[in-house]
């Protein structure tokens, strides 16, 4: 099918994280019209995932709230969820795109009651909480993503789908909200510009073998140590490791893990400094004076403001600092404890450490490595979206380049504008 | 004018029908509410539903509608009728999600939803349809303020969009800080060389661009009016003043590097110790040869001191002047290795750093840098001294031993002081003294205007509030662009300590969020956050009381005040907190659609049983953005919570007019809860002040309480947060609990 809602004017957003809202939001607040795709069913990206943000450490939904509001309220931009792009022709001014729109087999006139996720029993792995790594979380076949998500809307999953339960699901529903016959869509638009706002992958941990993330329980990533201190996690917000589901009181961190290695990531991430400064103060939430953490690092990258943050976290007795690149980890078997062997630089002694978790603060890798992307995108030496030879497509935020949220908001704003300049510039030629 | 019209319309769909009485609640919008017409709909919010509202809108002269069902956080699209005024009562986050199932809760949760369709007549009876703060003419041309790299980056990229521009510069060329250096860090792939500024370039572009204005040798000499009718008076060096109308501002005024002459522990200000821009000069002057000194001698060996006198008190950097890190230091200090190594690859190069910050692709030029010979340390520099042969003494923090070494030339790499203009933290201060009568003080104020960079023609001072260590910065992590001065953005340096690339982006989204404001005023909206919010304040000034509380108190600035000390609403300025209208003691301040009537008819229209049948009424007035959802997410987790609480959603704590927690007090209610964001340094409140103002307005409610004799503990505020489903639930609950305590209200009647 063609749709007729977009023209050459419109810009279209690829990505609907913190990124691409504010791309999306930011030019339709200019007046211009917008389609923003999302790929997963549901706005928030991985902002969503976080419980908290350095270093004022509030909390992520509260702007995701806001931009949800703004985008409830503004008609210049369109949602498409489960939707990705499979192709983009043309040049800029004038893109053919195709995308590819997944089946959620729930439609439009869901009302989130959450009867169908009641008559369901399946359960699959909660990806909103990592569930597919070390948290395991597992969420009902019917669900809503999670609590704020947008479109406030249940997702079936596939996997039930022909099965007695998407049946039972089905009849479950008073609405006649759920469409076991949804097919997968192609749609074709035409827009002006492209802003890919597709963001960042957690770095397979996997492939960082000297560290033993696929064979210690007890080895995790910062993106699910996230979801445990998380009081709306799989854990209630208790960092519970997940060997025996003990409590982690003795945390090490493990900065570098991927990044600044021309083995796994040449780049540095930018962002895991502050990620596991802030993350050491989860510690100190759950356990008070009680709580260990351990920073292994090569260099504290608390950069402009964000010195305090580190200034305050230095002065915690809680935690303590290592300047070492972890050589690697081993297994205490009796106890399950990981043992951090390495050299401490300042002073040069070794030390064979003994922590009840590790907490690998995992690099920021492109999401879209390893993805067949238009010919004409300019990608850096780390996969990173510098833009398009015709200079109608750009990347922004942690598409682009490794950024915090505040800085992938700014970068976001700027790609917007971007984009606002191509689609001025083709509107000013047709009218000449 | 076509008469008014009301309806209300009750879903029964998600369970509302199979717990609650929606017959009943027919009469109630009837009887009580007095709609002319109510209708319900077993699923109100599909198309069917829909079209019922909308025939009835266009067919049956409805005008205003209180839609009874979910949320109004819930199917937002689908109950979109903007032609119309609508209120919405929340049934099925507010009530049957969360009051206890059961036929012993069957009375109460009845009454609850009876009370919320009461208050949702009362409210859209209230409500107006906002039309836009409409102007004949706004002006669309966005002001630069500041030529350098920023600056020339937001005109170009908002002349590239369209839009006219109009750049003051204080020196005479364009370039700022950037003009004097011999090759920047790098941009783009592969990071491994420094690369040329671009500069002319650009300076050059701007020449060429018919829609940019520049005026060099020149600053602003006033700044009045608002977003779209900002009237700019720009003085010449010469003394000759020109106006330009402009819509939006972008400050772009950079930084000055810190003063290195106060580093007197590192050797600052002795012989052949030069900052980073003492550097760029002798490179200059080399043009690519070796690089001399001052003297004249050849430099063989050089050291680099970073952070010097930043990061404080983390007591990682070296010496305690500026408590942040300015980011771009180490890639400079990298990049001036380079020109060493480069023009002779014999040269000493050393860096003493503590952490090395070259983030993201910074690593390939860092380790580009090390291929080239550059001797990275880990240390603390202890003392620097200059002269013929530099002494630097440090502690390697690797071999962890107290060690010097011997330099022809000692570079100390300081921080950037953002060129902010006036604090007005110490404006307000010496201001409030001046008024007061004070001489010195009025003669001080006149001396701080002198250091104005906008001259804004603002009651609450000339320039951008400050964030912390004096940066024009945002207090937000999600919206870096959200300032406190309405179509004002700062970019770059000025903002936030930045390097040139970062600086460049944000210049180009701090033009956007200009044409933005632009955009905005035109079409007589709101900007950011309540972005596309058509209501705006309207004040009946023959009320007035010319007590100042609400110029005094408005976040944005927005309210002037003329020469009788009355309220002057600058609309465009303003974001639509309606923290004016809580500071108001005569309620003379309103929005169309949101106003002391529109919350004040909700309070009355709650039926407060008697004493008699022992049912307590607690008010809840709940911050919209951060309460109230989680309130909705505890609905939708179907945690349980007390069926006494009645909850208004109101645009933030700053608007809480004290009128309804003395009017709710007086008609029965045995107490009143109000639940904002968190405030003091890491504030989450949007409006900045509002929960702030609230928590203080709220502490001096205990002598009215008194005299009303009523126990202070009938009125409480929480800091809420997003997050806090579970503690909304049972700080309700608590309450409650406590209000039971204490007994019921003696003001029942």
């Amino acid at each position: 099918m063609t749709a007729s809602i977009a023209t050459n004017q419109t810009i279209l957003v690829v990505g609907g994280g913190i990124s691409g809202m504010t791309a999306a939001l930011e030019a339709a607040e200019c007046g211009k019209q917008v389609i923003l795709v999302e790929k997963t069913p549901t706005l928030g990206g991985r902002t969503a995932q976080l419980y908290r943000y350095f270093p004022k450490m509030c909390h992520p939904t509260c702007g995701l709230e806001i931009n949800l509001r703004r985008i409830k309220g503004n008609p210049n931009v369109k949602v498409m969820t489960m939707t990705e792009v499979t192709a983009v022709a043309g040049a800029r001014g004038n893109y053919n795109v195709t995308l590819k729109v997944a089946p959620r087999y729930v439609n439009e006139n869901c009302t989130a009651c959450g009867d169908c996720g009641k008559a369901v029993t399946t359960e699959v792995a909660d990806v909103f909480n990592y569930g597919q790594g070390k948290t395991g979380a597992k969420v009902k076949a019917a669900y809503l993503p999670h609590v704020m998500a947008y479109p406030q809307r249940y997702v079936i999953d596939p996997s039930i789908v022909g099965t007695p339960e998407g049946e039972a699901a089905k009849s479950a529903c008073k609405y006649g909200a759920v469409d076991l016959g949804m097919k997968e869509e192609t749609v074709q638009l035409n827009v002006g510009a492209v802003v890919w706002a597709t963001g960042w992958r957690p770095f397979d941990a996997n492939k960082i073998q000297p560290y033993g993330y696929d064979r210690y329980a007890n080895v995790i990533t910062s993106v699910e140590f996230e979801r445990l201190a998380d009081p709306h996690g799989p854990t209630g917000g208790k960092i519970l490791r997940p060997s025996d589901g003990k409590e982690a009181k003795n945390v090490a961190f493990i900065q570098c893990a991927g990044s600044r290695d021309e083995n796994y990531l040449r780049h540095c991430s930018r962002i895991c400094c502050m990620a596991t400064l802030k993350q050491t103060q989860y510690v100190r939430e759950a356990f008070g004076d009680e709580g260990k953490s351990t920073v292994y690092y090569i260099d504290i990258r608390a950069i402009d403001r964000f010195e305090d943050f580190y200034a305050k976290v230095w002065q915690d007795k809680t935690v303590s600092f290592v300047k070492s690149k972890v050589a690697r980890i081993a297994e205490n078997a009796a106890n399950g404890n990981p043992v951090l062997h390495g050299v401490d630089t300042e002073g040069y002694h070794r030390y064979a450490t003994e922590h009840d978790l590790v907490v690998l603060a995992v690099g920021m890798e492109p999401e879209v490595k390893g993805v067949k992307l238009p010919d004409d995108i300019v990608l850096d030496s780390s996969s990173f979206i510098e833009g398009s030879k015709d200079g109608g497509m750009f990347g922004a935020g942690a598409a682009a380049s490794p950024l915090d949220v505040n800085r992938a908001v700014q970068s976001a704003t700027a790609a917007s504008l971007k984009a606002i300049q191509v689609i001025h510039k083709s509107a000013s030629t047709e009218a000449a | 004018m076509a008469e008014n019209k009301f309806a209300a319309y009750i879903c029964s769909g998600c369970g509302i029908g199979d717990v609650l009485d929606v017959k009943g609640l027919e009469g109630t919008a009837k009887k009580d509410g007095k709609m002319a017409e109510v209708k319900s709909h077993p699923f109100l919010c599909n198309a069917e539903g829909v079209q019922l509202i909308k025939d009835d809108i266009a067919n049956n002269g409805v005008t205003h509608v209180c839609i009874a069902a979910c949320s109004r956080r819930a199917k937002t699209e689908a109950f979109n009728f903007p032609e119309v005024a609508v209120s919405r009562a929340n049934l099925r986050e507010g009530v049957i999600w969360v009051i206890a199932e059961g036929s012993d809760h069957d009375e109460i949760r009845q009454e609850m939803a009876e009370d919320y369709v009461r208050m949702g007549c009362a409210e859209v009876k209230k409500m107006a349809l906002p039309d836009g703060n409409l102007k004949e003419s706004s002006s669309k041309r966005i002001l630069v303020v500041g030529g350098g790299i920023s600056g020339m980056t937001a005109a170009l990229a908002a002349a590239d969009a369209g839009y006219e521009v109009v750049i003051v510069e204080k020196t005479g060329e364009l370039g700022g800080f950037a003009r004097n250096l011999v090759k920047r860090v790098p941009f783009s792939g592969p990071y491994a060389e420094p690369q040329a500024t671009g500069v002319e370039d650009m300076a050059a572009k701007i020449g060429a661009n018919s829609r940019i204005t520049v005026h060099l040798n020149s600053t602003l000499a006033e700044t009045a009016g608002a977003p779209g009718r900002f009237k700019a008076k720009i003085a010449q060096e010469s003394g000759a003043i020109t106006e330009e109308l402009v819509g939006a501002i972008v400050q772009a005024t950079g930084f000055t590097p810190y003063d290195v002459n106060k580093l007197t522990e590192l050797g600052g200000g002795q012989d052949n110790v030069v900052d980073q821009a003492g550097l760029e000069a002798l490179a200059k002057s080399a043009n690519g040869g070796v690089i001399k000194r001052a003297d004249g001698k050849e430099v063989k060996s050089v050291v680099f001191v970073q952070c010097a006198g930043q990061r404080g008190s983390g007591g990682n950097g070296n010496g305690h002047h500026l408590e942040y890190c300015s980011g771009h230091c180490c890639a400079t200090s990298i990049k001036q290795a380079m020109y060493f190594k480069d023009a002779n690859p014999d040269v000493d190069t050393v860096v003493m750093y503590s952490d090395l910050r070259v983030p993201g692709m910074g690593e390939d030029f860092y380790r580009s840098a090390q291929q080239k010979g550059v001797i990275f340390t880990k240390s603390k520099v202890n003392k620097v001294a200059g002269g013929g042969s530099c002494k630097v003494d440090f502690k390697d923090l690797i071999l962890d031993e107290d060690t010097s070494v011997d330099a022809d030339l000692v570079v100390l790499a300081t921080g950037q002081v953002p060129n902010a203009g006036v604090n007005l933290d110490k404006w307000t201060e010496i201001v409030t003294l001046a008024d007061g009568g004070d001489a010195a003080a009025k003669a001080q104020t006149i001396e701080m205007k002198k250091g104005s960079v906008l001259n804004l023609e603002y009651r609450q001072g000339p320039d951008m509030p400050q964030f912390k260590y004096g940066f024009a910065d945002s207090h937000f992590i999600c919206f870096p662009y959200e300032t406190r001065r309405t179509g004002i953005y700062a970019a770059g340096p000025v903002r936030r300590p930045m390097d040139m690339l970062q600086a460049q982006e944000d210049a180009t989204g701090a033009a956007l969020k200009a044409i933005q404001a632009v955009e905005n005023v035109e079409k007589g909206r709101a900007a950011h956050p309540r972005a596309g919010d058509l209501s705006f304040p309207k004040a009946r000034l023959e009320g007035c009381t010319q007590c100042k509380r609400c110029t005094v108190e408005c976040p944005f600035g927005a309210i002037d005040e003329d020469e009788k000390r009355f309220p002057v609403f600058n609309e465009e300025r303003c974001r639509r907190c309606g923290t004016c209208m809580g500071a108001c003691p005569v309620r003379v301040i309103s929005f169309e659609n949101y106003s002391c009537d529109t919350v004040g008819s909700q309070i009355k229209a709650v039926n407060v049983p008697d004493e008699f049948e022992e049912k307590p009424r607690i008010l809840l007035l709940a911050c919209e953005n951060d309460a109230y959802p989680a309130l909705d997410m505890a609905g939708l987790q179907r945690l349980t919570y007390s069926a006494y609480v009645r909850a208004i959603p109101v645009r933030c704590l700053g608007s809480v007019n004290t009128i309804w927690i003395t009017d709710s007090l007086n008609s029965g209610y045995d107490g009143v809860m109000m639940m904002g964001c968190k405030h003091g340094d890491d504030y989450q409140c949007h409006f900045v002040k509002g929960s702030e103002l609230a928590g203080y307005r709220m502490s001096k409610i205990g002598d009215t309480l008194k005299q009303m004799g009523l126990e202070e503990e009938r009125v409480i505020t929480h800091e809420v947060a997003i997050t806090d489903h579970e503690r909304v639930a049972k700080l309700i609950n608590d309450y409650v609990a406590q209000i039971q305590e204490i007994g019921l209200s003696p003001m029942k009647f």
